[in-house]
């Protein structure tokens, strides 16, 4: 089953891990067989937020929402059930200052 | 027929608790599971009785209806419409070649074991929310009907249905497994089995309103799934034995603990030869064995100090050096300011009033315990001890202002009266 492990924190504290450290981790999910991608995301500053309503785009500066805590990255695992997820999870080095929110991935339902 | 009727509900109670839990990792599903179980125990009505009206009973009555509500719920599945994924996910969740066939497996009673943990494990799990580990394990654990929780918690029942649909969903779509923990999350995934446990107990053990049967009910409820998970652990835990030990205790004074308005009767004002002897001694053996796995917490210690008091022929009599010895631990272990009020309490029944009122006026300058009231209750308690009717009556208003439980109000109105007096 995929799970996408989605990486919340505070971008100070988030900034704090060192990047070497979340590559190892990145490569040993790899070498178990359970990494499918991720990305760590630059700073929210950087975010830019787009809608259409009623045909028409609007783009905002910013996230779509103000938080304390911000996305900071996330990973697709796969995983043989929760549990094996949130081991995965609680792997992911940022866990220590942030928060992983584990979120089962869905397949579009296309036929009906 | 009044008998044979009795004798079902005997049975239904006796094996639907471990069936559900097998079928449920049979079929890997809850609702199939129960809708099963229910076609195949209106089976097991007509064909367990003789020509005679009699009882007859299959020679394993358990095997028998997860066998038959086995095939009940595959029918059932073929008449759905995705049945064939469906069949697969059974098929996956068959029993291992080493279990042997199905059948053979099912009388194994090791097999009904690891299914009843399994889904205690599977309702406790950290992925739902507590009030939804509550309602799933009293519905799926321990067999109550969604109306009688409902009532148990003062909750509309319809309310408290859409909580076990949501936890179910979630179960499903989030793919918690139907799974005993691995040995290393054991402790963590235990502590949060142990809440749910206390959490049902306190529940039905609180003086507050409520059906007084109900409450009842849930206190054995709650001793009775901590009594199960002492006896499916294969290593003996202290906390899981400290936990059944502090519910023994308790329940072994509930008589004692109201009078016949409902109020609060202290422990030093309770009837000691109402408490229930026999719940003790065995509450007292649960204690010993807790201790016995070197390994005690804060249920444990809790348990230790009931114990203690139920030794005691009087309130006097009551060995207040040990009782602050074992608050002195539970203290380090549990680094709650309220374990740090009852040692106080404690202290000064050890120490005298005036020793405890000057740890009680420390804990009173802390933001913690400034404004709950069984702190400005003990320090009231503590000045009228010492003679200081005006200190006393100021702090039992206090009291009073800090809380809006009526019977814990009554109590503290009937001690300002008694100063006045």
């Amino acid at each position: 089953m995929k799970y996408v492990c989605l990486v919340y924190g505070e971008e100070e504290a988030i900034r704090g891990v060192d990047d070497k450290v979340c590559a190892a981790y990145g490569q040993e999910l790899q070498e178990r067989g359970v990494y499918l991608g991720g990305q760590p995301l630059m700073s929210v500053e950087t975010a830019t937020t787009v809608r259409v309503r009623r045909g028409e785009v609007t783009v905002t500066d910013g996230p779509f929402a103000e938080t304390k805590e911000q996305l900071a990255g996330f990973y697709l695992i796969e995983a043989r059930d929760l549990n094996e997820a949130i081991r995965i999870a609680s792997g992911i080095p940022p866990a220590q200052v942030g928060s992983i929110e584990i979120r089962p991935a869905r397949e579009l339902d296309v036929e009906g | 027929m009044r008998d044979v009727d009795g004798g079902f509900d005997a049975l239904y109670r006796e094996h639907a608790p471990a069936a559900r839990a097998t079928l449920i990792r049979l079929l890997g599903d809850f609702e199939l599971a129960e809708d099963a179980l229910h076609e195949a125990w209106i089976v097991a009505m007509q064909s367990w009785v003789d020509d005679g009206g009699a009882l007859q009973l299959p020679a394993n009555p358990r095997a028998w209806l997860i066998s038959t509500a086995r095939f009940k719920g595959i029918d059932r599945l073929r008449r759905r419409v995705r049945y064939r994924e469906k069949l697969a996910l059974v098929a996956a969740g068959e029993p291992s070649a080493s279990e042997a066939t199905p059948e053979q497996a099912l009388v194994d009673a090791t097999v009904f074991e690891d299914d009843r943990l399994r889904l205690i494990f599977t309702c406790c799990h950290p992925a739902l929310s507590r009030e939804a580990q509550v309602a799933l394990t009293l519905r799926e654990v321990c067999g109550l009907s969604t109306e009688e929780i409902a009532r148990a918690f003062l909750l509309r029942a319809p309310t408290l249905a859409q909580r076990i649909v949501r936890a179910k969903r979630k179960i499903q779509s989030a793919k918690i497994p139907y799974a005993i923990p691995e040995a290393a999350d054991i402790p963590m995934r235990l502590e949060a089995v142990l809440s749910v446990i206390y959490l049902v107990f306190n529940e039905g053990y609180a003086a507050s309103s409520g059906d007084a049967l109900i409450r009842r009910e849930l206190c054995l409820e709650a001793i009775g799934l901590g009594r199960l998970v002492v006896d499916l652990l294969d290593e003996p835990d202290g906390e899981a034995l400290g936990l059944v030990a502090l519910m023994l205790l308790s329940e072994s004074r509930r008589v004692a603990r109201t009078d016949a308005r409902g109020d609060l009767v202290l422990l030093e004002d309770q009837d000691r030869a109402l408490w229930d002897r026999e719940l003790m001694e065995e509450g007292r053996a649960y204690v010993a064995r807790a201790f016995a796995t070197g390994e005690v917490g804060s249920y444990a210690l809790q348990a230790a100090i009931a114990a203690v008091h139920a030794r005691a022929e009087t309130f006097e009599a009551t060995d207040w050096a040990e009782i602050v010895a074992l608050y002195d631990l539970l203290y380090e272990a549990s680094d709650s300011p309220v374990v740090a009020l009852n040692r106080a309490v404690a202290l000064a029944m050890r120490d005298g009033p005036a020793a405890g009122l000057e740890l009680v006026e420390a804990l009173l300058r802390d933001d913690a315990l400034k404004n709950y009231h069984l702190a400005h209750a003990a320090r009231a308690d503590l000045y009228r001890r010492l003679g200081r009717r005006e200190d006393a009556r100021v702090a039992y208003r206090r009291a009073l202002e800090l809380t809006e439980l009526e019977p814990e109000r009554r109590f503290l109105s009937r001690r300002l009266q008694e100063l006045d007096g």
